[in-house]
This record gives structure tokens, sequence and C-alpha cells, in this order.
């Protein structure tokens, strides 16, 4: 049956239909799912370069107090909780998850699996659409009475609660609102997501052929939309206490703000493998593309994705050691949060034994891919001693977190992002990038990136805590020695920024090169997306393949290519 | 135009349907959050049982009676749909739709009422409860309302018929919610 | 879908279900008179995982669709029990288990803070 409807249904909007299109409904208002790919995309990095630049503004203060930092003017103590705040916010929400989740689900799903759009592409652009929303009203959070939301990433009340304490009710109001938005607006991508991957494979294509990157962006999706109803929940009542005067968690009035604490992080814990988990699928096309071998143990991996799903359900107490939670619960998160660490660490083995013996080529996405896990690998392990209660007594809202945490999502959310945009570039615009320019990337952002989080690993083993303005304040936090790394961390962050500006350069370039030059596989790899033309037109295909073998086989003994796409019967 | 893509059938539901399973999913951790909040809450505080004595149950159980049978009006109207009469579903659809409207107003009198004996939303965490969930609740069902009406329209035309179906499964799953909401806060004191 | 259209049950079921999902309504109204606590928990929740029960499987049709719905949703549920188990033990001890609370110690002085 699905063999005989292509031919027909795809000639309804091919090419011809295409071209017609005008400027709107092309690039605003389509319901391709290629160009609400890039819509995703585009606005995650320009919030990124907004995220990128509050780092710089507060980064500038703690090593400079009180400087008027460039571009920015003087950071009062309101601005500095405002641009810590949305800095996480807008790294997690508006960069990781849209560029992660949406953009690369959207532009990978349909063509890796062998179809023409998602299930739904009208929900598609509503899903896109409400994402922008959410993305303007946080912005405009800034520039209400009072600015912007400065309670911490995590809008811990009775804080994020009451006017009355974070002098920010309008600011605090529209951030929540933001963040509620942009959970509507994933929460219809993810349904999008999981459906499209469920049912519209191509003919022939088994469970176990479908790529990992698709496997794993479809249980983010699913982690993603199983942890946020809590959350959903939480965020209507604490709306209501700050704008009914309702108590939820008002201790006064016999709320609990534990419990806020408890909905959050039971959907900010998944929300980490959320993000995670399409990073490492990235990783993992691109590992077996460039070491010319099938993918170690690919079941594995994906029974190992599973029990990290539901594994990551049950750590996110981990977060409020100190909050004064039940002793006895704190002992049972230490264990499943010491748990977790082993399908992490079998995943980051399945990578060591893929590119073991192969015939590796360092381009660089693989340059890429190779720093996730390496620099991943320095998150990880630190979380050893945050998981454990003991340690995490002392550890625990010291730049030691902090720059733990930022071990974890910089691999995941740049790195990542990176080691993908550069591998299916040449997909995206049927052009290839600069491999000197994007290795001058490469080594520009990863050396600074390490120059920036081993020092702040050092200030918080020395006691140093987060959130606080000025350390000039705190005589035994003042000294020059760690005044001295904190300039350090600066002068890295400036340096990362700075390089970033040649990968902008190299994506101009590459994007206006006159011929397209990279053809439809030019890294010869087997999946599906890659007998597209690059860029593929609006229906993917003139007509939808048909799937005969796996994703990942690579240097097949007795072939004269090493390399056997998917769609080539044999 | 509608993708190939809709059209492919590899997990065994029609794609519309499998997407409503996934809308009723988060749904229910949505509604699971919230009311494991209040239980744990109303566990914590026996005393609410006095607050909770002035809901009242005749009303809430009005509108559970309310909801079942338009429950029933609306698998009906899924039965009338499969039978390819779309004329039929469209008006069971429109009976269902009453239901809410039913429903809505006769939560609007309890409200009213219970305003004006002093029981506001910032009266104690008991009534924030009360009134947030039922709240989050009663949107759902002016929601449905609404998508239900133009779900009808098409339908009345012998269009689209597998939507009745839909719209059916999430109408169910706010009779359940219901079905839940109200021993929790009318019935236990 | 066409295809659905011979697993939706007959009219009749679907009344009878009905009815019988009313008369559960009245004895978890009327059960709670008795003024027994533990009628009154049965009478209340009970009778409403019956009646959810009811509903999902013959009015939602999950007797007929393909089991992982069913698990679907379950895993869902189990989900929002684990919250529970996880979140409780906090919430239904807001003096502490560890501590005392110096009641008498904050009340004296919480007027002047303010």
């Amino acid at each position: 049956m699905a063999e005989s409807i292509p031919a027909d249904a795809t000639h309804g909007h091919d090419v011809h239909h295409h071209a017609e299109q005008s400027f709107w409904s092309k690039y605003v208002f389509s319901t391709d799912h290629k160009m609400i790919a890039m819509q995703y995309m585009f606005t995650g990095m320009a919030m990124a370069l907004i995220g990128g630049f509050m780092a710089y503004a507060f980064r500038m203060q703690l090593a400079f107090p009180g400087i008027e930092v460039p571009g920015y003017g003087t950071v009062t103590a309101t601005d500095y909780n405002a641009l810590v705040t949305n800095h996480g916010t807008i790294m997690i929400f508006w960069v990781a998850m849209p560029v992660l989740i949406a953009a690369f689900g959207n532009f990978l799903i349909p063509l890796m699996i062998g179809c023409d759009d998602m299930v739904f592409p009208k929900i598609n652009r509503l899903s896109y659409q409400i994402f922008l929303l959410s993305a303007i009203v946080l912005i405009s959070s800034f520039f209400v009475p009072g600015g912007g939301f400065g309670g911490g990433w995590t809008a811990y009340p009775p804080l994020s609660a009451k006017g009355e304490y974070n002098l920010t009710s309008l600011g605090s109001s529209l951030w929540l609102v933001a963040v509620a938005l942009e959970f509507v607006a994933f929460l219809l991508g993810g349904i999008n997501f999981v459906t499209t991957a469920m049912n519209a494979r191509a003919p022939g294509m088994k469970m176990f052929d479908i790529p990992i990157v698709v496997w794993l962006i479809v249980v983010a999706s699913i982690l993603f939309m199983a942890s946020v109803g809590p959350l959903i929940a939480g965020a209507v009542m604490l709306f209501m206490d700050q704008n009914i005067g309702t108590a939820f968690f008002d201790p006064d009035k016999g709320g609990d703000p534990v419990l806020w604490q408890h909905l959050f992080w039971f959907f900010g814990h998944p929300e980490v493998y959320v993000v995670l988990l399409p990073a490492m699928g990235i990783t993992a096309e691109i590992m077996c593309v460039f070491a010319r071998k099938k993918m170690f143990a690919y079941k594995t991996f994906i029974y190992t994705t599973f029990g990290t799903g539901v594994l990551s359900f049950t750590v996110w107490a981990h977060h409020q050691f100190v909050a004064g939670i039940d002793p006895r619960m704190a002992n049972i998160f230490t264990v499943t949060t010491l748990l977790i660490s082993i399908p992490i660490a079998e995943m980051c083995f399945i990578y060591i034994a893929t590119l073991y013996g192969g015939s590796i080529r360092l381009t660089t996405p693989m340059l890429w891919a190779l720093a996730f896990v390496a620099e991943f690998l320095i998150g990880g392990v630190t979380g050893i001693f945050l998981g454990a209660s003991g340690a995490d007594i002392y550890f625990h809202d010291t730049y030691f977190v902090l720059a733990h945490f930022h071990y974890t999502f910089f691999p995941i959310a740049i790195i990542g992002t990176f080691a993908g945009f550069t591998y299916w570039f040449p997909k995206m615009f049927g052009k290839m990038m600069n491999e000197t320019l994007g290795k001058i990337h490469f080594w520009g952002t990863i050396i600074p990136f390490n120059g920036i989080f081993i020092p702040l690993f050092v200030l918080g083993g020395a006691g140093q805590h987060r959130r606080i303005y000025n350390y000039q304040h705190f005589p035994d936090l003042a000294g020059v020695e760690m005044q001295d790394l904190r300039v350090f961390a600066t002068v890295s962050l400036i340096i990362m920024l700075a390089f970033q500006l040649v990968f902008f350069y190299n994506c101009f370039i590459s994007w206006r090169k006159k011929e397209k030059d990279a053809g439809k596989n030019p890294w010869k790899a087997n999946t599906l997306e890659w007998t597209a033309e690059s860029p593929p037109p609006h229906g993917n295909w003139p007509e939808l393949p048909t799937v005969y073998r796996g994703p990942y086989e690579y240097s097949v003994p007795g072939r004269e290519e090493d390399y056997y796409p998917q769609n080539v019967p044999g | 135009m509608r993708p190939i893509a809709n059209t492919r059938m590899a997990a065994g539901i029609p794609t519309g349907r499998l997407a409503v399973w996934w809308v009723v999913a988060s749904e229910i951790v949505i509604f699971g959050g919230l009311l494991a909040s209040y239980i744990m809450h109303r566990i914590a505080h026996p005393e609410w049982g006095d607050q909770a004595a002035n809901t009242n149950v005749w009303l809430g159980g009005f509108n559970t009676f309310v909801l079942l049978t338009s429950s029933l009006t609306a698998v009906l109207s899924h039965k009338a749909a499969t039978a390819g009469n779309g004329p039929k579903a469209a008006r069971l659809l429109y009976a269902t739709c009453l239901g809410a409207v039913i429903f809505v107003c006769v939560k609007a009198f309890e409200w009213t009422t219970e305003i004006s004996h002093g029981y506001t939303i910032t009266s104690s965490t008991f009534w924030s409860f009360y009134y947030t969930a039922a709240g989050l609740h009663a949107l759902h069902v002016i929601a449905g309302a609404i998508i239900m009406l133009l779900v009808a329209e098409t339908a009345k035309k012998n269009l689209e018929l597998h939507r009745v179906e839909l719209i059916g499964i999430y109408w169910h799953f706010v009779d359940i919610v219901w079905i839940f909401l109200f021993p929790l806060l009318y019935i236990a004191k | 879908m066409s295809e659905h259209a011979e697993h939706a049950g007959d009219e009749t079921n679907y009344v009878k279900i009905w009815a019988t999902l009313l008369c559960l309504l009245i004895v978890s109204i009327l059960g709670p008179f008795l003024g027994i606590k533990i009628v009154t928990l049965i009478a209340a929740f009970g009778i409403a995982i019956v009646k959810a029960y009811l509903v999902a499987k013959y009015f939602m049709h999950l007797n007929v669709e393909p089991r992982y719905a069913v698990y679907l949703l379950t895993t869902m549920l189990v989900l929002v029990l684990l919250f529970f188990a996880g979140t409780a033990p906090d919430v239904m001890k807001h003096e502490g288990t560890n501590w005392v609370k110096p009641v008498v110690h904050v009340e004296t002085h919480a007027p002047a803070q303010h």
C-alpha cells in the first residue's frame, strides 16, 4: 500500500509548487520541516548570542568589579541577578532545547526515516510560533519596570513567589509565562516527533534500522513529555502565588517551598538527559561515518538509552540535599544518582569501541564529536562528588557545581550542536564548509572553554559561592590569588566568544559560495538523508525511498565501496 | 495538503489517534503532578476536612453526572461516525457540548456561592488547591467544547470523521480527571 | 478510521456501562453519609478507580487498542506515583524529622522582624 501512494501524492507538492511560494509562505509561515528546523536553529543561535553576551557582562563584573563593561555599561547588583538568571534560562530552554531537539529533530527525523514531512506540519509550525513568542516574552521581561527576573534559573520560592522579595514582580511573571509557553511549544513538537518516528517510517525500515540519532531524539522527547507535567502544574501554582496571592509555596501560610523544588527537579533532572541524548546521538552518527565502522553494539546502545531514561526519573532530589529533605530519602537518591553513571559510562565505552580499529578521519565534525566525549567525561566524573550526599553538603552552591554543570551542558549544547551543524551543513545548504576555518574555530573554542571552567573548579573547591555580585565584599574570597583565577576565566571567555566570529564567517562564506559543491553524499554516509538532494526540496524525494538494511553498514567485506546506503537493494 | 507521512501507520495505530494518546499521556502527568501535590498536603493536614465540608457535594455529584452523560454522547457520536453517519455524529457532539456548558454553568454558580460565603482562593491552601485544580479542569472542559464544535462543523458535512473519535478520547480523559477530582475535593472530609 | 468500525461496541452496551457508572456515582455520594471513615475512603476512591477503569476501557476503547497504548498511560501513572513517593516524605513533614522547631522563639520575634 505504502509504495503505491508516493508516486501520486508527491506530485501534489513538488518543486513547481515550491517555486511559486512567496517570501512569507516560504520562510516565515512554512510548514516544511526543514524550514522550521532552520527557524529553530537560527532562533536558537540568536538566543545563544544573547546568552553569551550576558555571560560576558557578568563575568566582566566578577573579574573587574565595578568596571564599566564595554558594550553593556555598569552592571548593578540587580542587573547581575537578572543576567545570571536569564543566562541559565536562555542557554537551557532557548538554546539547548530548540537547537538539539527541535532543530535537529525537525531536520533529521523525516529525512532519516524516509518520509516527506512531519506527520502534523501545521502543528509543527504552531510549535515554532509559540516558541518564538516565548522568546519574545522572555526578552521583553528585561524592559519592564523592575527589570528581568533575578531569582535564579530554578526560581525557588519564596524569593520567586513574591514581588516584595524579588523586586521584579512583572519580570518574574513574564519569565514564568515565557517558560510555560516554551513548554507548550515543545510538547506540541514532542508529540509530532514521537508520532512521526513511530508511524511514518519508510517501507522496510524495521525498529532497529532507525539511525541512533532519531532513536535518541525520540527518547528525549518522551522523557520531556513525561517529566514536564509536574513543572507545568507547579508553574501554574507559582503564577497564582505571584499574582493572585495564594500560598502554595509560602511556609507562613501553610504552603511548602520544598514542594516547588521537587516539582522543578522532577522535570529538571530528566531535562539534562533530554538535551544530552540528542547530542549523544549526533556523536554516534558522526563517529560511525568518520571511523568507517559499523556502530559497536547498536542495540545495546539503544537499550542503554532506555535504561538511562528510566533511571533519570529516580534521581531528581540530588539537587536538594541541603534543602532540608528527609535524610533517608537523600540516601536513596545518592544510590540512584551513582547508578545512573553506569549507562552513561557504558555509552562512552561503546563510542570508544566503535572508534577502535576504524580508519579515522579527523574532519571538523569528527573533532567536535571526539571533543564531546572527552569534555563530557569531565562533567560526568565531577558529578560523582555532587551525587554523594555527604560531599555535596560541602560543594553545594559553589562554583564546583557551576563548573560541573557547565562541563556537562557546554559539550551538550555547544559542542554537540557544532558537531551536528558542521556535519549536516552540506545537507542543509548544499555546500561544504571550509575545513581550515572549521578547525581554527574548533581549537579556538575548546581550549578557552577549558580555560574558563578549570579555574572555576579550583575556586569552587576553595569555597567560592555562586550567585554573588562582588567577591571583594567577602574577605575570605577577596584574595588576589582567587581574583587572578576569575580574571583568567573571564579572559578565556572573551577569547572563546571572539573565536565564534570565525564560525559565523565560515558559515557566511560557505553559504555565499556560487557552486553547490557538496553533492548528495559528501561524507559517503549510509543514512537516508544523504540520498536526497542537497538541500532537499519540499517533499524531500521525488519518490520516497525503501529501506533494505541497517544504518551503519560501513566497510562491509566483499564490497567495493566502504559504505552501503540503506536504500540500495541487494 | 496532507503529507504522505501522515498516512503511514508503522506502529499499528492511525497517526491522529496515536498523537492523542501522547496528548493524554502528557496531560496525565500535568494533572498527576497537581493532584499528587494536593494529596500529600491533604494527608498532612487532616484539618482540611473541615474546610472540605463547605463544598457542595450535591452540585459536585450533579456535575459528575453531567460529565458521565456527555461521555456517553461522545462515544455514541464516535459510533455514528464509524458508521459513516456524519450528521448524527455532529448532533451527538452538540449534545456533548451542551453537557460542557451545563458543567461550566453549575461550576460558576457553585463558585459564586462559595466566594460569597467568604471561601476565596486565598482563604487557605485547601481553597487554593480547590480553585486551581477545578479551574485547570474547567479550562480543559472549555477547550474541549470549542474543539468539539469545530469537529462537529466538519463532521456535519461527512468530512474528517476520524476526528470525532479523537476529540472523544480527549473528552473521556477530561471526564476521568473529574472522576478523581470529585472525591478528592468534595467527598473526602 | 474505517477499520476501527468493527470494534466499536454496540449502543446498548454503552448505555449499560453508563448506567453502571451512574449507580457507582450514587454509591460514592451516599457512602460517606454512613460516617465511617474507611467506608468513605473506599466509596470515594475505590469507586473512582473503578469508574475511571470503565471509562478508559470501554469509552476510550483501550480494550481494543494495541497494548502499548495501555502501557504508555500506565507508565505515566507510575511516574506520578514515583513523584509522590519521592516528594511526600518532605511535604508531609513540614516540621522536619531530625530537629525540634523552636516554635515559641519564632513567635515572639516574628513581629519585630517584619
